[in-house]
């Protein structure tokens, strides 16, 4: 097939950019988007342009490193996958797709689509560990049991790859679903209660310190996340956090 | 708890709080409303006893007032963070694919519901303030002393068709502000029961009923004026 | 003596490491304040060594080329991770665990350090459920295993088909942790572009900054490199697209000896290529056959017409299949080892019957699991005169509750619906058990240089098992490096800061920003995919599943040539102070058209087969591996220049504790 591409072109950090058409033809259905664009950025290598830059790493949808906001939505019309997931077979011959990098104040463009999404990691340096020693002298894993049900709600939060989705789909460009997913993992599990005042506090000061929005409970981001992570999460970070400062 | 409020999950508590609040006050003000559909007097009677009660006058009163100013504030202090927190906006944005119209506009819903608030006041509220307090009047009575005033009062305004048109309006944007403001409060406050089904049902009947039921008031005594 | 010394500790097996550890000299908590260490690499391995050694107290600096350690392609393992437990009573123990190791290594593997491995792996888990990492769990609330390929115990802890994810954030939660003390500074989006060596020790590296494109120094009383694997060297493999082998290749340039390159590991179930744009394979479990049987067309005329999409594979009566694995390996059908169905899929897709427009493809059937399954549960359920549909809904329902994951990855990337037509598949390359030399103690032939995890070749042999890759990392990381470090790091308590503003450092810095200069003025005709593509082909034709040494010495030749075009043409757009993946990519591509050489050489050394190393030449009549005892060693390559001039080392490999048998699935 052949498609027209709205790209958002920025050389670095301070460029104002903005946004330019590319032609692509002879599209397999079967590529995937990134596939799609290594065709393009091989043609502009060839014809001695600069190919647009955008990050990617494993191409199987694990590694979080994608992050495409392409025809007004994070990693593309499909749901529950990332841009390297995303096939062309979703898209007709002839159709104009827009690609833009997430957008969010916390996330500045680095260069075209690709973005600083350090944020993410400054939030969990604030907490997102619990504090052992990783000196193999713990107690016995089994020590401790832990409900299967309490282990896999767990699993389902930790399933977050930190893409920043919910970051790009929310109208207010707020964080709440990766942080709430985080808090969740250990909120869950009974190695997480030790710290569990003093993290909650540290990530969502964090948080607002980075400059993320406030979550107006629209939903967005549960919808876009490739991995499915649930609005409970937030939910249940509003009552940690909530218990944290009545505990003090 | 100091920085709580100060936090954004903290001025999220606060804003589903007040929120609460406001809704729990709605529908005591529909309860009384319509009354005056099937009872003038009965209607009468609540309003002169709310009119005049100390506790409802000197505490809820200024808590409502209080609880109305802050959502609204703290709702234009969120948006305004909220705008900032995306300084350059996408070219193309699709938000009907992931989230309701309702939630991503509850600031312009919101801003009806203030440009209401204002007439409503102006209609309700001065008239009452200056009656009771400015000119000390706190009988309740019509002019000629036959009976309670607010049944009449009520019955008057509603004559207008602009002014029930705009009430109209101004309701629908309640419903629409509701439909996301009442789940949206409870997931605020950290509610793990409010993504069950049967509250978020709840939920769209509170938000349909309720406007409805004052829209079915004003067109009631509108219609029958004439 | 050889010049190899693997400082293997005397001593019986089960004690070697405990009275190791014992001996060592330590370092006093005051001065490893005063210690820097480089951790090259944020997966697995490199992860938990930084987080180890900056609790212990040393100064940590980490390197990753991602925008975050977390993303190391440590994330994208599935299955599990094995440690022997004995949870399950089912007979597991330290002993069995190494013993399936090196079996399953094809004896390639070094004694000591793979008892170590099997010894500190219980305590990885112990270690991994108190940072938190949610393991699947039973209903009693005790942790969950499942057996995995080639063992005869249930031994594999995981995390839904997440394992490694949650391995890895456990190793970066304990970063962060460290991050947070200021123990560790992480350096993202930096790539490593070499290795400083004052007086013969490595005490620094080049990194360049891949967001502004500056070039940094970094000195440290040590370099751990833990930089993965060289599956890229394929091009297509299941591999990060960033995957590659530049640190390890220029610590060996420097001095750090190379082993077996050419252990590669071919995994039988990966999605098939759907055309030259490919740029990635995705691996699907390997527990899939135990229900899909494998099956290409018996007629020719058949293949032709499914691919021109005139026949569709139920069309074909079972008479007009060829099941090549049953027919072939009565005994074990389906269920043969790992390389053994990669050769046999490749071998029927040579003869020309791969079900695919590319050719390489055969079907992996679950027709015949739906019905029996479906049968099975009509006698459950007492429905008797079942119709076909029925048996069919039955059927399918316990297909998609054991793989309805895969199934559905399968159809986001396919299109097609698993449960109504076969599936297809093909092998890809996806781990590579050589990699840099080191001893005993981790070390590699440049004093003060470490290689751990998928980077080094220590554990795995000629074969890695399914659910060790996380198990080797996380142990070198955790338990086996942070102490044998402390042994070389004693010595140089008094040494003080190393200064950044020497020769060696103005060498080094030079030799790098001369490379960097010269791929962006060069302006050639061909981009550096171009030359990464055509790299990829020859070591897919000539040093894939299965090898000759007619085709290695044509590899070989062709390799050089292709590498002498490279330096000439090769076109890389943009400039050197900016972000420019193309850049980068150039750099790793070209130390890729090294080690492929080097590669084939080795391959062609190697005369015999064992493990993922075939050669045609050495099998048995059965077509099977055949291993001769005169190569029971270890290649170590040491850097001379060209490739062709690398010269061969060879550690001897001593089996004192398992009897050396033959692999053997009949």
């Amino acid at each position: 097939m052949n498609l027209t591409l709205k790209i958002w072109r920025q050389s670095d950090a301070n460029d104002k950019g903005k946004m330019v058409d590319y032609k692509v033809t002879e599209i397999s259905e079967h590529m995937s988007f990134l596939e799609m664009m290594d065709v393009l950025n091989e043609q502009l290598i060839n014809k001695g342009e600069e190919p647009v830059a955008f990050d990617h790493d494993c191409r199987e949808g694990i590694c979080g490193m994608c992050s495409m906001f392409i025809n007004g939505e994070a990693h593309g019309p499909d749901r529950g996958v990332t841009t390297c997931q995303l096939h062309m077979r979703m898209f007709n011959d002839g159709d104009t797709i827009t690609i833009e990098p997430f957008r969010a104040k916390a996330f500045p463009v680095i260069k075209d689509l690709v973005v600083d999404r350090g944020a993410f990691d400054r939030i969990q340096h604030a907490g997102g560990y619990i504090s052992v020693n990783t000196s193999g002298n713990t107690q016995d894993a089994n020590a401790t049991l832990i409900s299967k049900h309490a282990a896999d709600e767990a699993m389902d939060a930790a399933t977050c790859i930190g893409c920043g989705a919910c970051v790009a789909s929310c109208k207010n460009a707020s964080a709440m679903l990766f942080v709430g997913a985080k808090v969740s993992q250990y909120a869950l599990l009974p190695q997480g209660q030790v710290e569990a005042v003093d993290r909650v506090k540290n990530m969502v000061a964090q948080m607002d310190l980075e400059g993320f929005g406030n979550c107006t409970n629209t939903g967005a981001c549960e919808v876009e996340c490739p991995k499915g992570i649930s609005l409970e999460n937030i939910a249940r970070m509003n009552r940690e956090f909530l218990s944290a400062n009545v505990k003090g | 708890m100091s920085g709580f409020f100060k936090s954004s999950i903290g001025r999220k508590y606060a804003m589903a709080l007040s929120a609460f609040f406001l809704m729990f006050f709605l529908l005591q003000h529909f309860a009384i409303n319509i009354l005056s559909v099937f009872s003038p007097d009965a209607f009468n009677e609540a309003s002169h006893f709310m009119g005049t009660f100390w506790a409802v006058q000197y505490v809820l009163q200024p808590i409502l007032i209080f609880g109305v100013i802050y959502h609204f504030v703290m709702g234009f202090i969120l948006e305004a963070r909220n705008r900032s927190a995306r300084v350059k906006k996408y070219a193309k944005n699709n938000g009907a694919a992931n989230s309701s119209w309702m939630s991503r506009n509850m600031i312009y819903s919101g801003l009806c519901i203030l440009a209401f608030l204002v007439l409503h006041f102006i209609d309700f509220w001065f008239p009452e303030i200056n009656t009771k307090y400015i000119q000390g009047d706190m009988s309740g009575l019509l002019g000629n002393g036959e009976g309670f005033r607010y049944y009449q009062e009520l019955a008057h305004k509603f004559e207008s068709p602009l002014r029930v048109g705009a009430y109209v309006i101004a309701f629908v944007f309640l419903s629409l502000h509701l439909m996301h403001g009442f789940s949206s409060a409870f997931q605020s406050a950290g509610a793990s029961s409010m993504r069950k089904e049967k509250l978020q049902l709840f939920g769209k009947a509170y938000a349909i009923i309720i406007p409805l039921g004052f829209i079915f008031i004003a067109l009631f005594h509108h219609f029958n004026h004439h | 003596m050889s010049v190899l010394d693997s400082k293997v500790p005397k001593g019986p097996l089960e004690t070697k490491w405990t009275d190791y550890k014992n001996h060592i000299d330590l370092v006093n908590p005051a001065n490893k304040r005063n210690i820097d260490i480089i951790v090259v690499g944020t997966g697995l391995a490199g992860g938990s060594a930084a987080a180890t050694l900056a609790e212990l107290g040393y100064n940590v600096k980490t390197f990753c080329y991602q925008d975050s350690p977390r993303r190391a392609h440590s994330i994208a393992a599935q299955g599990g991770i094995n440690a022997a437990k004995n949870y399950q009573g089912d007979g597991d123990s330290t002993y069995r665990l190494f013993y399936d190791t090196v079996k399953g290594g094809d004896y390639r593997s070094r004694e000591a350090n793979v008892y170590r491995l099997a010894e500190v792996s219980a305590n990885i888990i112990d270690q991994c459920v108190a940072q938190g990492v949610p393991f699947a769990r039973e209903y009693g609330g005790l942790l969950d295993n499942r057996s995995f390929g080639g063992v005869l115990v249930s031994r594999t802890f995981y995390a839904k088909g997440q394992t490694g994810q949650q391995l890895l954030l456990g190793a970066y939660s304990a970063m962060n942790r460290q991050i947070a003390r200021g123990k560790i500074t992480p350096y993202n989006r930096h790539e490593m572009l070499d290795v400083v060596k004052v007086d013969g020790k490595a005490r620094g590296i080049i990194a360049r900054n891949l967001v502004t494109g500056e070039i940094e120094r970094h000195s440290a009383h040590a370099v751990v490199i833990a930089s993965g694997g060289y599956g890229n060297v394929y091009f297509l493999s299941t591999n990060a697209m960033g995957s590659n082998v530049t640190a390890s290749w220029k610590i060996h340039k420097k001095g750090a000896f190379f082993a077996n390159p050419c252990y590669t590991q071919i995994h039988p179930t990966c999605i098939p290529r759907s055309g030259d744009y490919q740029s990635k394979l995705t691996l699907m479990s390997e527990s899939l056959r135990n229900d899909g049987r494998i099956w290409v067309p018996k007629n020719l005329d058949d293949v032709k017409a499914i691919r021109e999409g005139k026949k569709k594979p139920t069309d074909l009566s079972e008479d007009e299949r060829d099941y090549y694995l049953e027919r072939r390996y009565p005994a074990f059908g389906n269920l043969v080892p790992r390389d053994v169905a990669s050769r046999a899929a490749k071998e029927r897709c040579d003869a020309g019957y791969g079900v695919n427009a590319t050719g390489e493809a055969v079907y992996l059937d679950f027709a015949a699991a739906i019905e029996r399954y479906g049968k099975e549960q009509a006698k459950i359920h007492g429905i008797n005169n079942a119709s076909a549909e029925k048996i069919y809904e039955l059927g399918a329902a316990i297909v998609k509750a054991k793989y309805g994951n895969l199934f559905q990855m399968y159809e986001k990337i396919v299109d097609q619906d698993p449960y109504k037509t076969p599936m297809m598949i093909y092998p890809a390359v996806h781990y590579t058990m050589g990699g840099v030399w080191v001893d005993y103690n981790l070390m590699t032939t440049i004093p003060g240089c470490y290689a751990i995890g998928e980077a080094n070749f220590s554990d795995h042999g000629a074969n890695r098992l399914g659910a060790s890759a996380l198990m080797q990392g996380l142990a070198d990381g955790y338990f086996v490096l942070p102490y044998t470090i402390g042994d070389y790091l004693s010595n140089d308590i008094r040494t003080g800061k190393i200064p950044t503003d020497t020769p060696e450092f103005d060498a080094a810095e030079k030799e790098v920003t001369d490379r960097i200069n010269f791929f962006i003025s060069n302006k050639g005709e061909h981009s550096v995919d171009y030359y990464h593509k055509k790299l990829g082909k020859i070591m897919w034709d000539k040093c894939g599943m299965s090898r000759n040494a007619e085709g290695l010495k044509t590899a070989i030749n062709e390799i050089s040539e292709l590498r002498k075009d490279f330096w000439k043409n090769v076109n890389v757009p943009g400039t050197t102070t900016e972000y420019n993946e193309q850049l980068a990519k150039a750099g790793r591509v070209a130390d890729f058209l090294e080690l492929g050489e080097l590669f084939a050489k080795d391959a062609l050394v190697r005369e015999e087969s064992a493990g993922g190393h075939f050669r045609e030449e050495h099998q048995t009549e059965e077509g099977e591996a055949k291993r001769l005892t005169e190569f029971q060693f270890v290649s170590a390559w040491e850097y001379k220049g060209e490739p062709k001039d690398a010269v061969l080392h060879k550690e001897d490999l001593v089996y004192e504790n398992i009897e050396v048998k033959e692999r053997s699935y009949k």
